[in-house]
């Protein structure tokens, strides 16, 4: 079943593209990620040129994250105070890394400067999980030695001015840092085509110290916004959406993670942090390896007013 | 339009040349739509002549032109461990697609004089204003143009490729791949005998998105707006209906 897509002006298998929104929605599932740091260099893979890639990405993980919030509504683990002062610095970010993205397209180096995020962002993250779930493989085994429950540390963070109180989250604390982590976020989100769950879900749990069980659903309501907003972005200054492109993967997304959540609830918790960890690793390893090998053909086209 | 030219053709006695192209084309639009695969066009047609067929044998020559667009050019080079674009030339503007199609070997189809006067091969299609000052090998990018497309299948070099027989009846067929372009692709067909032209003949194959395909490529460059909204409400309501639709499965 070939289709053209009609803003990437490429003919693509649909099966393919069904699987791979499979995949990766089974991922997102399991996992609890959007996907979408591996879907957009799935895409590269298949020819999808990398500027509709990362707009379609966007597009894509507007789904799969509405979808899930929906889930995280209902248990009420979600923080909306906290998720709208992360939104309100993820708008910024995202506007931000819109104006950085269509710099770098027209100097040709938006390429190179998605791969080295890649690299460096899936390179930190995996290497810490993969640390992180290790050591707790270990502990585990180890048995149950007793360890109390460390006390939360009040940091630098409480200390910054304009406090504000976090209700569900039972923080009480500046609105400088989550500002600033959801501008980061915004701005990834805008540059590599992801909703950045897998910066926000760190960050939320070790500098805003919020606890574990609204972290997931919180990112996930300030993500939607802000890929939605980078989706906007991206249709109104590149016209690099490409709606074929995102429905195949939304419908394979959808169905994807419907079942990767079902294996995930009998998988062990900690295994499956390791599992992420090793897969993050292995699409950082082959990115790098494309920045670091001679490529094929040292000249590549690029049309201007077109992509 | 090609009707009448070609009613013309006949009704009037061949006013100039002795040897007229009388074209038949397979198609000459080709839509892209939602299943678009690639598409082979064929080209085919007659040799209409007043006079009896001379000793030297006759050679065809089919060229088939996409729209032209200016291309940059980009050089990665080794810096720090990693290869990054450095150097870029911008080429003015260089076709889409080019095939060029002949009944035997290039030089002995066509002298190079007619080559140049026609501009028929494709690095003659491809115009380049100069380099800058700092790039010497202006000459690799132009190169690099063509090598990349040919390897995608949008340029091909179909030496002996058109089958003439009779001296009389010509035909041909050109791959159109699945990344193809919109616009006019203009196909020209030389009559040559001992490389100069004898006649020539040109017409036009339209390349269009249709239907849902030219909804949505209009919809997004006309307005971006309206389409970002329907991307999003696409996605909306997927990740709504597909939460529904499980938890509804899980219930019942």
């Amino acid at each position: 079943m070939q289709t053209y897509l009609p803003i990437a002006e490429v003919s693509v298998n649909g099966y393919l593209l069904l699987g791979l929104g499979g995949i990766v929605g089974l991922l997102s599932g399991m996992f609890g990620v959007g996907g979408g740091f591996l879907i957009t260099p799935l895409l590269f893979f298949i020819g999808v040129p990398p500027a509709v890639a990362v707009a379609t990405g966007a597009n894509q993980i507007v789904a799969s994250s509405f979808s899930a919030v929906l889930a995280h509504f209902r248990r009420r683990t979600v923080d909306l105070t906290m998720g709208s002062v992360l939104l309100a610095g993820g708008l910024i970010g995202s506007a931000l890394g819109i104006v950085v993205f269509n710099y770098l397209t027209r100097v040709g180096q938006v390429d190179l400067l998605v791969r080295l995020c890649y690299v460096v962002f899936l390179g930190i993250i995996g290497a810490l999980m993969f640390i992180e779930s290790v050591n707790a493989l270990r502990n585990a085994r180890k048995a149950d030695t007793g360890k109390k429950p460390k006390r939360r540390q009040r940091t630098w963070v409480h200390a910054l001015p304009f406090k504000m109180r976090f209700r569900t989250s039972g923080q009480y604390m500046s609105v400088i840092p989550p500002i600033l982590v959801g501008m980061a976020v915004g701005v990834l989100a805008a540059i590599m085509g992801v909703g950045g769950g897998f910066i926000m879900v760190p960050a939320m749990i070790y500098i805003l110290g919020m606890p574990t069980k609204v972290v997931i659903g919180t990112s996930l309501f300030q993500i939607i916004f802000v890929t939605a907003f980078t989706t906007m972005l991206h249709a109104t200054t590149n016209q690099t959406v490409d709606i074929v492109l995102a429905l195949y993967l939304i419908l394979g997304g959808v169905v994807g993670a419907q079942i990767g959540t079902r294996i995930g609830l009998r998988l062990n918790a900690e295994q499956l942090r390791v599992l992420l960890a090793g897969l993050v690793l292995v699409v950082c390893a082959k990115v790098a390896l494309e920045l670091v090998v001679q490529p094929a053909d040292l000249y590549a086209l690029s049309e201007p007013g077109r992509h | 339009m090609r009707h009448w030219i070609l009613i013309l053709a006949l009704v009037l006695p061949s006013l100039a040349a002795a040897e007229e192209v009388v074209l038949g084309l397979s198609r000459d639009t080709v839509s892209i739509t939602t299943s678009f695969d690639g598409s082979d066009i064929l080209i085919f047609g007659a040799v209409k002549r007043e006079e009896p067929i001379r000793e030297q044998p006759l050679e065809v020559l089919i060229t088939v032109e996409g729209p032209s667009h200016p291309v940059v050019v980009r050089r990665k080079e080794r810096r720090l461990g990693i290869w990054v674009n450095t150097d870029s030339v911008e080429v003015d503007a260089a076709p889409s697609f080019y095939a060029v199609a002949t009944t035997g070997p290039m030089q002995q189809v066509m002298s190079q004089t007619e080559i140049q006067r026609h501009n028929v091969t494709i690095d003659r299609a491809i115009r380049s204003v100069g380099a800058p000052m700092n790039i010497s090998n202006s000459q690799d990018f132009t190169d690099a143009v063509i090598r990349i497309r040919e390897r995608k299948g949008l340029y091909q070099m179909l030496e002996g490729q058109v089958s003439l027989d009779q001296q009389t009846l010509f035909r041909t067929a050109i791959d159109l791949p699945a990344n193809l372009t919109e616009g006019v692709y203009v196909t020209r067909i030389f009559l040559t005998r001992g490389g100069a032209v004898v006649s020539s003949h040109e017409t036009e194959i339209d390349v269009r998105k249709v239907g849902l395909e030219r909804f949505l490529f209009k919809l997004s460059r006309e307005q971006p707006m309206v389409y970002g909204i329907m991307a999003l409400a696409i996605a909306i309501a997927a990740g709504w209906g597909a939460s529904t639709a499980f938890r509804m499965m899980r219930n019942g």
